[in-house]
């Protein structure tokens, strides 16, 4: 009984795993620019990798593995935040401005700028 | 000194966790390792102050649930503006308060930030995060202020 | 229908289609962003073949490859900010690059 239900969530999560990262694909080609392109990819780093992992660990039960699986998540939530980080970063320090920003918000962009 | 048998605990637990052979011979090389990292580490002087992270409070697990749930929450409400016909994107620039006291505090602060999908944290200044968030509804500064509080509670005093 | 291999065939067509998003990409940093996905899902990729073939000492490799993406991500990031790989990056080298 235990076990079909472990199957059933394992099976679950690794669908709204998998549900997320096609999610995040679509919006990496489909959002139009690149600073709204960086959330379509926030979705794979957090929510993808953390169903995917999450299903994998159910279907392996209290082994080894599921620590190695630990260390996998653990470390990509760490370096993705960081890799996505630098990135927007890096594109925001070579003057890569977000298009249609809402409102009067091109001011508010420089003033921040100056401030630094 | 202990903060380099620190790391080196660490780094053994690591090599126990993916060698997954338990044999004298192995255990030794293991060793051998650990050492040889260990004294490179050394020699380049970067044995790092927060590379034990024993100064957190153990409040961090009940931390990470609830950003867990932050981050479904977040993805979910991105997910449908992908998937909508007509993709509602209003880019804002928004500038976060912080009122962490340690490096290690506004490292998780801003990865926090990054982390739910919706919100990017583009620069880290004194006293102020710019981040940059996909919609009105991801820009809520008052959700991004109660996550600062409760990085703050998490953080140790020095 | 084998769950491992439904995930496999997902994160293919996800894979193909953030590779359209490198390839097509506008700016540098759209290629960089696709790259670092890419290198994310296939982490995800190799560990789910490792279950999906019953060899999970697959996940060694996802592991080192996890490693080496962000490595590869930074430094390319630091390349094209700084132009090179060996020297530190200066103090305040990237105001003076605005000013």
């Amino acid at each position: 009984m235990i076990g079909i239900l472990v199957q059933g969530a394992s099976w679950l999560s690794l669908g709204i795993g998998a549900a997320f990262i096609l999610i995040g694909a679509l919006g990496i080609i489909r959002l139009p620019d690149f600073w709204s392109r960086i959330h379509a990819a926030g979705i794979i780093d957090t929510a993808g990798v953390g169903f995917i992992t999450l299903g994998l660990m159910l279907q392996a039960g209290f082994t080894l593995i599921t620590l190695k699986l630990l260390l996998i998540a653990v470390f990509i939530f760490i370096t993705g935040p960081t890799a996505t980080h630098a990135i927007a970063n890096a594109a925001f320090a070579a003057r890569l401005r977000p298009f249609a920003l809402a409102g009067d918000e091109s001011g508010t962009f420089d003033s921040g700028k100056k401030k630094s | 000194m202990h903060k380099a048998i620190a790391l080196g605990a660490a780094l053994f637990a690591f090599w126990l966790v993916l060698s997954g052979h338990y044999t004298p011979f192995l255990l030794a090389m293991g060793m051998f390792s650990v050492l040889l990292t260990l004294l490179i580490v050394q020699r380049m002087d970067a044995i790092a102050p927060e590379v034990t992270p024993s100064h957190l409070r153990p409040g961090l697990i009940t931390y990470w649930c609830w950003l867990a749930v932050e981050i479904i929450k977040s993805s979910a409400a991105v997910a449908r503006v992908i998937l909508s016909p007509r993709p509602a994107i209003a880019q804002k620039i928004i500038f976060v308060p912080t009122s962490q006291t340690s490096d290690m505090g506004r490292v998780i602060f801003a990865n926090s930030i990054t982390l739910t999908p919706g919100t990017v944290t583009v620069e880290t200044q004194d006293g102020y995060f710019t981040v940059h968030a996909l919609n009105e509804a991801a820009a809520d500064l008052a959700a991004l202020a109660a996550m600062d509080k409760r990085v703050s509670a998490v953080e140790a005093r020095r | 229908m084998n769950m491992f291999a439904a995930a496999c065939a997902a994160l293919f067509v996800a894979m193909l289609l953030i590779l359209i998003r490198s390839f097509m990409g506008p700016t540098l940093y759209d290629r960089v962003l696709a790259v670092n996905a890419f290198g994310t899902l296939t982490v995800l990729l190799i560990g789910t073949m490792g279950f999906l073939t019953g060899r999970p000492d697959f996940l060694d490799i996802a592991l080192l490859y996890a490693l080496i993406n962000f490595i590869g991500t930074i430094a390319a990031l630091k390349f094209f900010r700084y132009r090179s790989l060996g020297k530190a990056a200066p103090k305040g080298a990237a105001r003076q690059e605005d000013a």
